[in-house]
């Protein structure tokens, strides 16, 4: 058994798990429509790049990645784009955002594929390019690029994966259920991002001793491949990033670090499933497993299902009842937000449907003040003060905010859970830190405004001085004009004239050329004269334009005679 | 000289002292010019906490100069955009009291507005143009002119000269990423024994069967 570490703080709330792990994963009936939203993941969100009416194939692209830090989108079933417009998302605002809608055509067709069953002769670039191709963002909840955080680069190399099945938030099951059936693939899983990574030291599975069974399912298929399982005790929230590495490595990661500075990769579980299915078996993802329980549903079970399956129909598969429910929070409920539309479409990073009963999961109790009992600092997992920024965020002291920490909460909901005095603690912790970034940026816009107004003044004034500069030389110049005409004599005048007629006068040569020119093509006109007459009388044309002609012609003889005329004068 | 100096304590203190005093001045001279700081580091201080829509509400034409009016002594509240968090941060940075904004010089606006122009009236006549304090509007003579909006500091100078009224100061549209969360609202009045009457105590589940019994 490794040595493990304890992390600080940290609670115990009742982990409700039992309740969706009575039955295996299961698969819900896909719906007619699924609204699939493009931003999915952290970064810019995907381009579409099918049009309304396209018939679509299942696991065919829909919208392509957006840059570097983003993924593309992949249509989870087979059918008809019906609607390409805004639509409520999950998202904590309840806000819409742009998604891409399929009408199921029942046929659940997928688009021709072909795995790679020997990945360890595949180069990890190509295999990161698949991930990438597939849509793989990180499914424990932040939904990151995966591709992004397997490419530290050179000058970061990876000498620890690990791989994130703590599960720590109550009543989600989606990660050990997903581990229970199918341990294997995990297994591959792992040893494809082990490859990718150029063979780290350590490969270790960090994973609460709450899931005896999702243990007993992986040990078989570790054995002898140098994957470590590390199971710890169960403490919430000690599956954030930060708490696992610290469980699993006794390693604390600095604040203005990430993980690839330490020569670790942290990785969830859900997202490893997802890597074997993108490179063996060519799915891109499309579906994940999310466990739906509470005690508004009659079943409590974790599902297969479908990105953009709309969580009502979820929730209506499992005999939801309405009336009973105090709310639907997406996610967990330490960290989860309320929906406040059902119509919501399940992403790449919903984890957990939770529909309890008014008794399980009470409305908040109104908030009173705070007593200084100091609770909330010793359930703290990252070691701040948390009633100290309570007072700096009510008085929105953003620098004390700042040099307390702010930044390095988690949101993990710990000191809000122990609170007597039941302070919505996170909920000031994230208006804070929303506000901060807001300030942050409108102080970047205001610099920017303010080099515009400098370059705009500096511009104009510049303007305004080449115009005077122009002023100037005009008044000189036309100062200069009027003491010449006044001091010199008429004579001298005339005498400039001349210079300047003198000056202008070509040379002989150049004249003669000149002559010489007009000659030739004075001819040629001659030339093209006659051969219009001769044309017109040929045809036998009217009188009138054979008149016409001739006189054309008559001109055109005469101008050719004048030109050699002075050509003649000129030679003599 | 020595034995001048020896001789004579008045005389040697003096010298003592004047020479010490020369020294010293000299090295003030030097460090005065070595280190001198151009201009007066106060006023880009100001200038910083002002919110650089240049729109000259205050008076000013720009928010540099006024930045330099208010470190000559000017009054602190007359910048609307800004506002009182403005105000309060040029008040602690000069450590005087934070008066509330001058209401002659215009009101905070609840939401930011940026222009926009209803581009099938544009004349493109390029009044707004060079109206623009940030050079946010696109656009040339007798063709047709757009605004810049992520440049745009909502400063309302483009308006007025517009001869067709064609620009409209929209509020800025709140998308996903730029959602903020919302401050809990803080508790007033509220103590222990609020709880029993408080609004939670009739609670939907005892109108509908209770699950939990049941289960």
């Amino acid at each position: 058994m490794r040595k493990t570490w304890v992390t600080p703080g940290g609670i115990h709330p009742p982990e409700n798990k039992q309740q969706s792990l009575t039955q295996s994963i299961g698969e819900p009936p896909i719906p007619e429509k699924l609204v699939v939203p493009l931003g999915q993941h952290m970064g810019a969100p995907s381009i579409a790049c099918v049009k309304v009416d396209d018939t679509v194939l299942k696991g065919q692209k829909i919208a392509d990645s957006a840059g570097l830090v983003s993924v593309p989108t992949h249509a989870p079933t087979s059918g008809t784009i019906t609607a390409i417009e805004e639509r409520p998302v999950a998202h904590s605002s309840g806000m819409m955002a742009l998604c891409i809608e399929i009408s199921n055509d029942g046929q659940d067709q997928w688009l021709p594929r072909e795995g790679i069953s020997d990945f360890e002769h595949t180069s990890p670039s190509a295999l990161l390019s698949i991930i990438t191709e597939a849509g793989i963002a990180g499914m424990g909840g932040a939904g990151f690029p995966t591709a992004v955080k397997l490419n530290p680069g050179f000058q970061r190399p990876i000498d620890t994966l690990i791989i994130n099945a703590a599960e720590c938030e109550p009543y989600i099951t989606a990660d050990d259920a997903l581990i229970r059936e199918r341990a294997e693939e995990i297994v591959e899983g792992i040893r494809i991002l082990s490859h990718i990574l150029g063979n780290p030291d350590n490969i270790l599975i960090g994973i609460e001793d709450n899931k005896p069974e999702a243990i007993a399912a992986l040990r078989p298929h570790i054995q002898d491949t140098g994957i470590h399982l590390v199971s710890f005790p169960t403490k919430y929230p000690s599956g954030g990033e930060k708490q696992l590495i610290y469980i699993v490595t006794g390693k604390e990661l600095p604040n203005d670090q990430i993980p690839a500075d330490m020569g670790m990769v942290c990785v969830n579980i859900g997202t490893i499933y997802a890597i074997k299915r993108a490179v063996v078996d060519a799915e891109p993802l499309i579906s994940r497993v999310t466990t739906v329980t509470g005690r508004a549903c009659d079943i409590n079970r974790n599902y297969d299902v479908l990105i953009g399956t709309p969580v009502k129909h979820l929730l209506a598969h499992n005999n939801f009842d309405q009336q009973a429910c105090s709310r639907v929070i997406m996610g967990g409920p330490m960290m989860g937000f309320s929906l406040t539309s059902e119509d919501v479409p399940i992403v790449k990073t919903s984890n957990c449907i939770l529909a309890p009963s008014y008794k399980e999961i009470p409305e908040d109790e109104p908030a009173q003040p705070c007593i200084r009992c100091g609770m909330c600092a010793e359930a703290c997992p990252a070691s701040l003060l948390p009633q100290q920024l309570l007072w700096y965020s009510q008085a929105k002291d953003h620098d004390r905010l700042q040099a307390h920490n702010l930044f390095d909460c988690i949101e993990c909901g710990a000191c809000s859970y122990v609170c007597p005095s039941n302070i919505p603690l996170v909920q000031y912790y994230r208006n804070s830190k929303s506000e901060i970034k807001k300030a942050q940026q409108e102080k970047i816009k205001s610099d920017q405004a303010r080099e515009r107004f400098e370059f705009h003044k500096q511009r104009i004034e510049q303007v305004e001085q080449e115009r005077e500069a122009k002023r100037a030389a005009r008044r000189e110049a036309a100062k200069q004009a009027k003491t010449s005409t006044t001091s010199n004599s008429a004579a001298d005048i005339v005498a400039a004239a001349q210079a300047r007629a003198a000056a202008k006068k070509m040379s002989p040569e150049q004249e003669q050329a000149k002559l010489e020119r007009a000659v030739a093509s004075a001819e040629m006109r001659v030339q093209k004269a006659q051969q219009k007459l001769d044309s017109a009388v040929a045809n036998n044309d009217t009188e009138e334009k054979i008149n016409i002609l001739s006189a054309a012609l008559n001109g055109a003889q005469q101008k050719f005679d004048k030109a050699k005329a002075r050509l003649a004068e000129q030679l003599n | 000289m020595l034995e001048i100096i020896t001789q004579q304590p008045i005389l040697a203190a003096l010298v003592a002292l004047v020479g010490l005093g020369l020294a010293f001045g000299a090295l003030l001279g030097f460090a005065a010019e070595k280190f001198k700081i151009e201009g007066d580091p106060v006023i880009d201080q100001i200038d910083e906490l002002l919110p650089q829509t240049q729109c000259g509400q205050c008076g000013f034409p720009g928010c540099r100069p006024y930045a330099e009016s208010i470190a000559d002594g000017d009054a602190i509240n007359k910048c609307p955009p800004g506002g009182q968090a403005t105000i309060n941060a040029i008040a602690s940075l000069l450590d005087v009291p934070a008066p509330a904004l001058d209401e002659e010089h215009g009101q905070e606006a609840e939401v930011k507005t940026v222009a926009y122009i209803r581009e099938d009236e544009c004349i493109g006549c390029t009044k707004c143009i060079q109206a623009c304090p940030v050079d946010a509007i696109l656009g040339a003579a007798k063709l047709m002119h757009t605004v810049i909006v992520d440049e745009c500091t909502g400063c309302d100078l483009c308006v007025e000269p517009c001869p067709v009224d064609c620009i409209d100061m929209l509020p800025v549209e709140e998308n996903i990423n730029q959602w903020q969360w919302p401050a809990p609202q803080i508790p007033s009045g509220l103590i222990a024994t609020d709880r029993m009457n408080g609004p939670n105590l009739v609670r939907p589940e005892d109108s509908v069967s209770n699950r939990e019994d049941v289960a």
